[in-house]
């Protein structure tokens, strides 16, 4: 089926945005703090994974050079050195050691979600340190009790 | 609420996926993401350029080398935030009681447990920093297993009997000196005549080649990731399960 | 060393930050001065770059030495060197007023305090002067976690409403990210101009990932700004916060976000495809005329002096946003001009409200209460910013809702005018209540005399010098930004005259 089709290809992308769904509605319709900051950890791990999904190339490794590419380079330093590669091929004279984008994956998106992983749990633990300080000073980590300890102990 | 919540993420779901139709599939190597300059780019000219094979060390630590530096600005900043917002010095003061908490004796195969991979375990964590240049690794995982290492210490025994090793102080100066480190290397390239973060012109320094001065502060800002990642980790977690007061643990 | 100045802009504040984290720990005395003079090393390198900007066009400063799009670049044109330098103006004068504030409100966390107020300009001003989309990102969070932090350090209620903006903040910044997603999904670059160059070359502002992005990133940054209805979180915030916080957190943070606002649609997305392909302007400029409406008969109904004035920033994120969306040149004019003007009359009055509330006490309006006899000059300086916040000349802000009101005449949108007129009469009402209280004294209450035995012991009483010399400074510039508006209008239409938004009457 057609349908079938248009869902099975681009599946990453159906399946994340429904994890960030339910992230982001635990976050606004939960009353207890620790569910919302719950949430809040689950939309931003469904956001990570959204992106790194962009990057993936059917039958390709990881973006790490193989180890007979790295010795070939370093085998003719002496000759053929700093090839500030215009149109990016290491070549050596007789092995053909020629770097194809097709066999790795994308490495931008991964050094994105490096950084988004660090702002989520700076998020998290920041959050995390404000409910302590509301639990210490009401008493109560959910949101309705404290509103009503704030209107009646004004 | 929960209604007007649902209504909410069910048009933003909708409006997300409206356009998913109009994306690349997935795994296809010649979507404009994938075939854009780039990362073609960062792919082809990252081990001519730099001499570092992995490529996602080499554009975290080189190309958006700024970008990283201000990772650590983050999670330094979460540390102090949390001590800012958490910590209480002085006596308790008891408005709200809280739970009293046995305490434990030394269990033996906790205490022996612990003492076998916590070495380990360090050792594992500064492999993966060192290694950062030719398999997945880095500063920030380094870091991360690092300060692990110091919280397995803390849950096994007490918090206290942590602090002996790492108090507040030391804490806060091994997450300054990281940082120090990493901006240090900047500022260097900046007095000596290039711009913020140009690694190539500290071979006048090192006495190698341009190429190789890359590669070789890469390794040495990773290490100052490292260091703030491990102080503020152990830092986060002894604030949050002390409730302030650094005096008892979990 | 002139051609380094983009990066100086930056590490006085980041560098200076971390030792203050270090050694203030120990030695408390040692904060204060070293944030003053990091802050002033910023304001020069600013005005050095701004310098620069307006003799030789716009600075391409590579970090790391790649190109764009494999490195990131600072790209400062004539907008970002003007916001650039009213930040770290702003944040200097902030800074010599939180002397006495910082150690009498958080006695014992000050360098803690000290290190997030620099990492908080260290954000902002990162976030004015990047050209990557993703960088800004990394800025955005920095500035967004050291505020939630300011707020939360608080008193009772203030940690609370800390927590609602970590909430909506995750979820503004979040929804940037996506929208920069999809962006890269269907460009691969992440860089701000070689986005539009990407779109432009592959006429992709047809497709619906593009219009999604677009939203997205609108939304995103409608929610950090505090666009009503997406501004819940703002007014507790600002108000309960340590008054120091208030002042810093108050005129900086929501200009930024405006000139997010403006960056992207102008430079990423182009003026073509916001004004014209979209056909948005009509619903958002009367969305900005109903949170102009909103801000303002909100303000008129608080009691507490701070909620007032933070609703008045919601109706000032209105004025922007509608000149901005009016699609014309004057009101894109106007708005850049009201940035400025707005970050510093709101400064103004929210450094007043914090030496009101030290003075006194007092939250409410009742603390004006016979001030005009103690502190004179303080009030001369409060006077300044109140009548730049109703509009009467020469102050900034008559200038400003000149320049919008002629923006919304010539695109015909009428309503816009109407609102900022009936605004302005709304800040009128809202001002002279307070002088006149502070001048007649508060009206008796039915029932018992007035007490007038506490007010002959009092004489004058002026603010601190460290509290009174920036309020003073801040009105002066006012006046200056005011009187010479014309200069600043010509910087300003210089940058925006390329993009050639249809101006003239529809």
């Amino acid at each position: 089926m057609e349908l079938f089709e248009a869902i099975s290809t681009k599946i990453n992308y159906w399946v994340y945005i429904v994890i960030m769904m339910i992230g982001l509605f635990a976050m606004i319709s939960k009353n207890n703090l620790i569910k919302k900051l719950i949430g809040m950890s689950i939309f931003q791990t469904a956001i990570i994974l959204f992106y790194v999904s962009i990057g993936v190339k059917e039958g390709a490794t990881i973006p790490i050079l193989y180890h007979d590419q790295v010795h070939a380079a370093h085998g003719d330093h002496g000759e053929a050195d700093t090839s500030h590669g215009e149109h990016g091929a290491v070549e050596s004279h007789e092995a053909d050691i020629h770097i194809n984008p097709d066999d790795f994956t994308n490495p931008l998106v991964h050094v994105l979600m490096l950084t988004a992983i660090v702002v989520g749990v700076s998020t998290l633990g920041v959050g995390l340190a404000i409910t302590q300080k509301l639990h210490r000073e009401f008493g109560s980590i959910e949101e309705h009790e404290i509103l009503e300890i704030i209107k009646s102990g004004k | 609420m929960k209604i007007l919540a649902l209504i909410a993420v069910a048009l933003t779901g909708w409006l997300l996926m409206s356009a998913v139709s109009d994306f690349p599939d997935w795994g296809d190597p010649h979507s404009p993401a994938n075939s854009y300059r780039l990362s073609q780019g960062y792919i082809t000219d990252t081990f001519p350029q730099t001499s570092v094979p992995n490529m996602v060390t080499a554009v975290l630590a080189d190309y958006r080398g700024y970008d990283t530096m201000f990772e650590t600005v983050v999670i330094f900043t979460a540390g102090i935030a949390i001590i800012g917002i958490l910590r209480r010095y002085g006596p308790k003061d008891k408005v709200i009681p809280e739970q009293k908490l046995y305490k434990k004796e030394p269990d033996l195969i906790v205490e022996t447990t612990c003492r076998l991979m916590i070495p380990i375990i360090q050792l594992f964590a500064l492999y993966v920093v060192a290694h950062g240049h030719h398999s997945p690794g880095g500063g920030f995982q380094g870091g991360v297993i690092f300060g692990a290492s110091f919280i397995l210490l803390a849950l096994a025994r007490d918090l206290q009997a942590t602090q002996k090793w790492v108090p507040e102080s030391r804490i806060l100066n091994l997450a300054g000196t990281g940082i120090f480190i990493y901006a240090g290397f900047g500022f260097l390239c900046l007095l000596l005549g290039s711009n913020f973060l140009d690694y190539a012109i500290l071979h006048k320094v090192m006495g190698v080649t341009p190429i190789e001065a890359r590669s070789h502060s890469m390794l040495g800002v990773e290490i100052g990731v490292a260091f703030t990642v491990t102080a503020i980790m152990f830092s986060i977690y002894s604030n949050l399960a002390s409730n302030g007061y650094m005096k008892e643990g979990l | 060393m002139i051609e380094q100045s983009p990066a100086l802009i930056l590490i006085p504040p980041f560098l200076v930050a971390i030792l203050v984290a270090l050694v203030g720990f120990r030695y408390q005395k040692v904060c204060f001065p070293l944030t003053v003079l990091s802050l002033a090393g910023s304001v020069v390198a600013c005005v050095v770059t701004l310098m620069r900007v307006i003799e030789g066009g716009t600075i391409r400063y590579f970090i790391a030495g790649w190109a764009p799009p494999f490195g990131i670049e600072f790209r400062i044109d004539g907008l970002n060197a003007l916001v650039a330098v009213t930040v770290s103006s702003v944040g200097l004068l902030a800074a010599i007023y939180s002397k006495n504030r910082v150690p009498a409100e958080n006695p014992d966390k000050v360098s803690q305090y000290y290190t997030l107020f620099l990492l908080l300009i260290t954000g902002l001003l990162g976030m004015v002067i990047t050209g990557d989309a993703f960088n800004l990102y990394v800025m955005l969070e920095v500035a967004a976690l050291t505020s939630y932090a300011l707020i939360a350090m608080g008193p009772k209620r203030a940690t609370l409403a800390a927590y609602k903006y970590v909430i909506m903040g995750t979820i503004g910044a979040s929804f940037y990210l996506l929208g920069v997603g999809y962006l890269y999904i269907k460009t691969g670059s992440l860089n701000m101009f070689d986005i539009h160059e990407v779109l432009k070359a592959n006429d992709l502002f047809g497709s619906p990932a593009v219009l999604v992005a677009f939203i997205m990133i609108t939304v995103g940054v409608w929610i950090k700004m505090a666009f009503f209805p997406l501004h819940a979180w703002l007014p507790n915030s600002y108000a309960y916060a340590p008054t120091t916080s208030s002042a810093i957190l108050g005129p900086l943070v929501t200009k930024v976000m405006i000139y997010v606002m403006i960056r992207l649609t102008l430079t990423v997305f182009g003026v073509e495809y916001t004004f014209i392909q979209l056909e948005w302007s009509n619903i958002v400029v009367w969305m900005s005329v109903l949170a102009i409406l909103a801000g303002s008969i909100s303000a008129l109904a608080q009691t507490d002096l701070r909620k007032m004035l933070a609703f008045l920033i919601i109706a000032e994120v209105g004025y922007m946003v509608g000149g901005v969306w009016l699609a014309d040149e004057t009101g894109m004019i106007g708005a850049i001009y009201h940035i400025i003007a707005d970050a510093f009359m709101t400064l103004c009055v929210f450094l007043f409200a914090g030496i009101l509330f030290a003075k006194t006490g007092k939250r409410d309006l009742s603390a004006m209460d016979g001030q005009f006899k103690k502190m004179p000059l303080t009030l001369v300086g409060f006077l300044v910013g109140a009548f730049s916040l109703i509009g009467i000349p020469p102050t900034a802000g008559f200038f400003s809702k000149w320049y919008l009101i002629q923006g919304g005449i010539n695109s015909g949108h009428y309503e816009y005018v109407i609102a900022l007129l009936i605004s302005s009469l709304i800040n009128a009402v809202l001002f002279f209540r307070m002088i006149e209280i502070a001048y007649f004294g508060v009206k008796p209450a039915e029932g018992h005399d007035h007490d007038h035995s506490d007010d002959h012991d009092s004489g004058r009483s002026e603010a601190s010098a460290s509290m009174l010399i920036p309020l003073l400074i801040t009105a002066a510039i006012l006046l200056l930004i005011g009187i010479f508006n014309k200069d600043l209008v010509a910087i300003i239409t210089d940058f925006v005259s390329p993009f050639n938004i249809a101006s003239g009457a529809r």
